[in-house]
């Protein structure tokens, strides 16, 4: 296995507030492989947008930023403003969640995009405007030479999303963080969106962080999954082991809000009860176990994230972990003897 | 829902426009704006053109009809020293104007950059400048001009420069307002994480966005500027005689108030018309320009 593209080690990131401090992101470690696609996957304040800002260095000044990040080796932490610029709509690169705020209002598409690449490209305007054209056309946008002179608002949000993937790949990035590229968005553009994504992953080798509270969404398009709550990795593993072998009740919890669209859904959709945590004062021990189903006197200690399968590299923060699967199919038996 | 704002919406939905096209268009249908762009055109242009079709200079004098009321030969009358009203009313329009016109271009220049830079970055740097906005704005700007006037003499080009460094503020105050909001919009993180610089950021990418109240205050400020000018003139602190401006003509005409009260009148009218002008054309802009008409 060669070195990873993206190592995160212990970040911590935490916002200092009047009420006391936000931590936001407490101890997350991982890595994006050259050229897979990492989803992450958490509810609003799970701290998944925060570690993406952070990778990206797009946290306000008063962020206290910890641990350490390396991108092909180069400490981004320690990098100055000026070396960050060189990396930041190059080598790394965003799509944002909201289509309809992202893209400038006064400035037409292709100025946009051209812009994007003359910030790190040294080519002539017309060279530029070719390639911007090309990118449009690639992410699937018709007239993509005509298209350049329209201004945002003159795109559908489809359109306009489609503009920004086009804008952050314009360079060919080796990692793209899409924070929620797809969540302001209606569900069938949505689909297209992720087969835009998909095909400009194909096109470029680009590796993908996909940041996204749907799971759902990233079941056809992420190699591995990491699951976040409270700031925490509570579970990361291959797509499938995730999906079909979970060692996790938040995991679980969030796969059993999924509606199905094949045939009727046979018993209602179960949400997880209650909310996510206060990032100021996280419960005391395992900070999912007052919403969990399973929760112990054992919980009232945090968890370690630990390994349960080595080979799959599938890892989870439960102490239950190795009994979950009898006791899901405890509770599953009644359920389908009833129905 | 007004006219205005329908096409506005369609103009959205079924044809292509830009933000400059649409704002345009709206402008064009403000008809007290339209109606003041046409006067004022109309008053540059003779300003412009009068002096030159007028068989006078401003200063020639004509001994044979001192201090005239209006008549053919002199359609705005003569002062005491002979010399035509009506040449040197457009030449005083003329410098008038121009010292207004400078005084918006250098006010609305420092305004931005210092509200811009102060917005943007926030922090001490922001609390230093909007301190040093409100020191500026309770200074009594005319008092310090009669000084600095009295102490550094009076081209229209030192005045318009010692009055732009004192109305800075009025520009600054808008622009910082603008920037704290615009900074917080996702589209600035987007040309962030796109590695754009700071100053591209600001100039390139903010302040478009927030050029409606710029353009606006700054032809706002023409009308401030006109009649500070004016004032100034009136007190014989402005331009120095014999260079006419509006504001010098009503100073001399104040010694015949009562017997030839049109000397008076006439350039006053002429400051009158042109500020009034500029606060039309002001409002129209800010109707057009105003962002939330587009989605209304």
């Amino acid at each position: 296995m060669t070195a990873p593209l993206l190592e995160v080690e212990d970040l911590r990131v935490t916002f200092g507030t009047d009420d006391g401090d936000v931590r936001a992101v407490q101890g997350l470690s991982f890595t994006v492989s050259e050229g897979e696609t990492l989803a992450v996957v958490g509810e609003s304040g799970s701290g998944k947008t925060v570690a993406a800002l952070a990778i990206m260095r797009l946290l306000p000044r008063y962020a206290r930023i910890e641990g350490s990040i390396r991108f092909r080796g180069t400490s981004l932490l320690d990098l100055d403003d000026d070396g960050m610029r060189g990396l930041q709509g190059d080598d790394l690169a965003m799509v944002f969640q909201d289509p309809m705020t992202a893209l400038n209002p006064v400035i037409t598409v292709g100025d946009q995009i051209v812009e994007a690449i003359r910030t790190h490209r040294d080519v002539t305007e017309a060279a530029a405007r070719d390639r911007a054209a090309e990118l449009l056309d690639l992410v699937g946008i018709p007239e993509p030479r005509r298209r350049l002179d329209s201004y945002p608002h003159e795109f559908s949000g489809g359109m306009r999303q489609r503009a920004m993937i086009a804008m952050a790949i314009s360079n060919d990035p080796k990692l793209l963080i899409a924070d929620e590229p797809t969540t302001a968005l209606d569900v069938t553009v949505q689909a297209q969106v992720m087969e835009v994504i998909r095909r400009v992953q194909e096109a470029t080798g680009t590796a993908v962080m996909l940041v996204t509270h749907d799971l759902g969404l990233v079941a056809g398009t992420a190699d591995r999954i990491q699951v976040m709550y409270g700031g925490r990795l509570f579970e990361s593993g291959d797509t499938d082991t995730v999906f079909y072998g979970s060692r996790n009740p938040y995991t679980l919890g969030l796969m059993a809000s999924i509606p199905s669209a094949v045939g009727r859904t046979a018993h209602r959709l179960e949400p997880i009860p209650g909310s996510p945590p206060s990032l100021i004062n996280l419960p005391e021990g395992c900070v999912f176990g007052p919403r969990c189903a399973f929760a112990t006197d054992a919980c009232r200690s945090e968890p370690e994230l630990r390994v349960v399968d080595a080979a799959t590299g599938h890892a989870t923060r439960c102490h239950r972990a190795d009994e979950l699967p009898a006791l899901i199919a405890a509770r599953a038996a009644p359920r389908e003897a009833g129905a | 829902m007004s006219e205005a704002a329908i096409d506005a919406r369609e103009g959205i939905t079924t044809e292509s426009r830009s933000f400059g096209r649409q704002a345009r268009d709206r402008f064009r249908r403000h008809r007290l704006a339209m109606v003041a762009l046409v006067v004022l055109a109309l008053l540059t242009l003779s300003f412009i053109v009068g002096p030159w079709l007028s068989p006078y200079a401003f200063s020639d004098q004509d001994f044979t009809a001192l201090n005239q009321g209006p008549s053919l030969a002199h359609p705005f009358g003569t002062d005491p020293i002979g010399r035509d009203l009506m040449v040197r009313t457009f030449i005083g329009g003329r410098y008038s104007l121009r010292i207004a016109l400078l005084i918006a271009l250098l006010t609305t220049a420092i305004g931005t950059v210092i509200g811009a830079v102060s917005g943007y970055f926030g922090g001490v740097v922001g609390a230093v400048v909007d301190q040093l906005i409100n020191l500026f704005l309770v200074v009594p700007a005319l008092i310090i001009l009669i000084v600095l006037a009295a102490r550094y003499g009076s081209g229209p080009n030192a005045i318009a420069v010692v009055i732009a460094l004192l109305s800075w503020p009025l520009i600054a105050r808008i622009v910082r307002g603008s920037f704290l909001q615009s900074r917080e919009q996702e589209f600035v993180l987007a040309a962030r994480a796109a590695g754009a610089s700071t100053v591209r950021i600001m100039f390139r990418h903010i302040l478009p966005n927030v050029f409606g109240p710029i353009v606006v205050n700054a032809t706002l400020l023409i009308g401030i500027a006109i009649i500070l000018e004016s004032t100034l003139g009136f007190l014989g602190l402005g331009v120095r005689p014999p260079v006419p401006t509006l504001g010098n003509l009503i100073a001399e005409a104040k010694g015949a108030l009562q017997t030839k009260p049109s000397a008076a009148l006439i350039p006053g009218g002429f400051i009158v018309a042109i500020t009034l002008c500029a606060n039309f054309i002001g409002d129209g802009l800010r109707d057009a320009l105003d962002p939330t008409a587009r989605r209304s």
